[in-house]
């Protein structure tokens, strides 16, 4: 029965959480003492290089397409309607670009450069990690230690050491940018041939941190199952250790595809900072120049997209495991 | 041969003689502390240091060398000098914020876990709410609509939103407490709410607030250098993110000026290492089912079995087997190699 109920409450949270999301986006920015129109007009006008006429015009271009000149809960209305119907606005950096244009154009790079990382990792740290836990010893305890240390290294901070050894040191790999200037992103041999040379370096920044939080986590839940009465029991009954193997494994792997699933959620916000090192022309390096130009429609527009990405895959993950283990519908009528 | 039947059997192996071993403060406790101390220091050596970090002592990215042991960053100033400073900033960041978030996150898990009911829903749906959305865009949201950020303003602002996770653990260890026998007694003695939760309630889950406490120290670290990099930080104030963020704005690492980056990234990967190491050991100190047992005792108590082992083989084998007396020691030597690893791995987490 209650996997109607579960589904249904569980949504209803997810939408609770949603519209706090969405208001949030929308109240914050507004709390800037004046309004960010004030404040990128008078950047504007401090530039120097447009007469005043342009800038009354862009002023009321602006006033009108925020609403800003109606009380607060029709703008929050205004605001509800656009990001409903898909549009995020108008820069105010690169005016008169529209955001939707600019995310569009980042998006592409950062899944390009954490799809792969993120898949590649969880499978090559899931592997690493189950044979550390079988085979013990000093192989274990090197992995072990190995992967906490990157994983508790922040990931910026393995892409800074990276970037430096590899590429300016030994130069192995090209500095910094996703392609060499004079290019233009385009689906032909030459173009993708000269991205991937500068796709190597941040893939494997992101690689390695992945592999090693995949491994910790998949060790720890194989030693834990290692341990378990129904391990025991098999060998009791003389089951061989090849399928015991198999059993643990499968045990130990319903977290990790959590994981997984989790970590494609946080896809578009994971690497803003990677990007930033290797100047990756994704969603990170975007927000980074709309914070330096208190761009506030692109940053409204990434920090909701992070946030959408995030509960869905949370919602989706909390769905599936609900579908798949009574267990845990049973243990969220008792709990919350 | 089955090996982890054997490593189950020898958890009883070795009982502790003295009472202060059974604190047994693991070498991982040691190094983390160290580590941590380290940090510690360093960030307090600035205030004897001679150079301030505010003082122009060359020009852009000059080299390490002339008195100046790490070099200039790209305003001219003492990179040690501006690590220092940072270090101490970040700490401090850290600290703040991690008492804010322990605080609220502790207080609210407390309050619905031993309410419960109603006032229970509300408070864990609230942090339900608050858990599900990234911390990172609402520290974005926040920070960039604060008029300045102070690093004040900003250790506040983490603080704030990255307690959820501490309440929502805490509130599973108080509905735990509050049924136990001696609440009731509280209770019918009379004591009030706030007593009850201070005195009979927090006690359980000190030792969990205080892993919690530094897991939120190191977080918020990390998040100040995130926010600064993005170039949301405090203004006019040297962290570990500045340091880092104006590295990466002048080109510190495309023109090989690793004496500029280099600091404060060893130092951010040192703190963060340094404090999850010592959040783990701590723990092994307080839940005794994750404590190992010391390497040199389990390498006895797997020298013991294999002795024992090698006893029976003998006893069922044949004299054929026995022929060549290399045979049964040999397997007894590769074993003590490879099995106390083994039984320390295949220990109960």
């Amino acid at each position: 029965m209650k996997l109607g109920r579960y589904v249904a409450r569980k949504t209803i949270w997810y939408l609770v959480a949603l519209v706090a999301a969405v208001s949030l986006n929308f109240l914050l920015p507004r709390l800037v003492p004046g309004n960010p129109v004030d404040v990128i007009v008078s950047n504007l006008s401090r530039g120097g290089s447009v007469t005043s006429e342009q800038q009354q015009e862009v002023y009321e271009s602006y006033v009108a397409e925020f609403g800003l000149d109606q009380p607060l809960w029709q703008q929050f209305f205004t605001y509800l309607g656009k990001v409903f119907t898909g549009d995020l606005g108008t820069s105010f950096a690169y005016y008169p670009a529209s955001v939707n244009e600019l995310v569009g154009q980042a998006l592409p790079w950062s899944i390009a450069i954490q799809l792969p990382a993120i898949l590649v990792g969880w499978v090559l740290g899931n592997i690493i990690g189950a044979i550390a836990a079988f085979r013990g010893g000093n192989w274990d305890r090197s992995v072990f230690t190995t992967s906490l240390f990157l994983s508790a290294m922040p990931y910026y901070c393995l892409s800074i050491i990276l970037l430096y050894v590899l590429a300016v040191a030994v130069g192995f790999f090209p500095v910094g940018g996703a392609y060499s200037l004079g290019l233009t992103p385009e689906f032909s041999v030459a173009f993708l041939w000269d991205a991937l040379s500068y796709y190597w370096l941040p893939f494997l920044s992101l690689v390695i941190v992945f592999i090693g939080g995949q491994a910790v986590g998949m060790r720890s839940m194989a030693i834990y199952e290692l341990g378990g009465d129904y391990v025991n029991y098999a060998r009791a009954m003389g089951i061989r250790d090849n399928k015991i193997t198999q059993y643990i494994f499968r045990n130990a792997m319903l977290p990790q595809i959590t994981g997984l699933a989790l970590a494609i959620g946080t896809l578009v916000g994971g690497a803003l900072i990677t990007e930033l090192v290797f100047s990756y022309p994704g969603v990170g390096t975007l927000l980074f120049n709309a914070i330096a130009a208190n761009d506030y429609p692109v940053i409204q527009a990434i920090t909701l997209i992070i946030t959408v990405a995030v509960l869905l895959a949370n919602f989706g993950v909390e769905i599936v495991y609900g579908i798949v283990d009574p267990r845990i519908r049973a243990a969220q009528s008792g709990e919350k | 041969m089955s090996t982890v039947n054997s490593s189950m059997a020898e958890e009883t192996a070795a009982p502790r003689a003295n009472t202060l071993r059974s604190f047994n403060f693991s070498a991982r406790f040691w190094v983390s502390l160290v580590i941590v101390a380290c940090v510690i220091l360093m960030s307090l050596a600035g205030f004897i240091y001679p150079t301030g970090p505010a003082e122009k002592v060359g020009s852009l990215y000059d080299p390490p060398g002339n008195g100046l042991l790490m070099g200039t960053d790209n305003f001219g100033h003492d990179v040690i000098a501006v690590l220092m400073a940072g270090t101490r900033t970040s700490l401090i960041i850290g600290l703040v914020a991690g008492i804010v978030a322990t605080t609220i996150g502790v207080g609210v898990g407390l309050l619905a876990g031993y309410v419960g009911g109603w006032f229970e829903e509300l408070l864990m749906g609230v942090t339900n709410v608050v858990l599900a959305i990234p911390a990172i865009v609402v520290l974005i949201l926040i920070s960039m609509s604060l008029p300045s950020s102070t690093i004040w303003s900003l250790a506040i602002v983490i603080g704030i939103t990255s307690w959820p996770w501490t309440a929502r653990a805490v509130r599973a260890q108080a509905s735990s407490v509050a049924t136990r026998e001696h609440i009731d007694v509280a209770r019918l003695s009379g004591v009030r709410l706030p007593g009850i939760l201070v005195k009979d309630v927090l006690p359980y889950i000190l030792s969990y607030a205080v892993m919690a406490f530094v897991l939120q120290v190191a977080g918020a670290i990390l998040a100040e250098a995130a926010l600064s990099m993005l170039g949301l930080g405090p203004s006019g104030v040297n962290s570990l993110g500045t340091q880092l963020h104006w590295a990466l704005a002048f080109q510190a690492v495309a023109s090989g000026a690793w004496w500029a980056f280099l600091p404060p990234t060893l130092v951010l990967t040192l703190v963060s290492f340094g404090f999850l190491l010592l959040q783990a050991s701590l723990d092994e100190v307080f839940n005794p089912r994750l404590r190992r047992g010391k390497r040199k005792q389990m390498k006895q108590a797997a020298a013991r079995r294999e002795e024992e082992a090698r006893l029976l083989a003998e006893q069922a084998a044949d004299p054929a087997a026995r022929a060549d007396p290399g045979a049964p020691a040999d397997p007894a030597a590769s074993g003590t190699h490879q099995h106390p690893e083994r039984s320390e791995a295949g220990d109960p987490v």
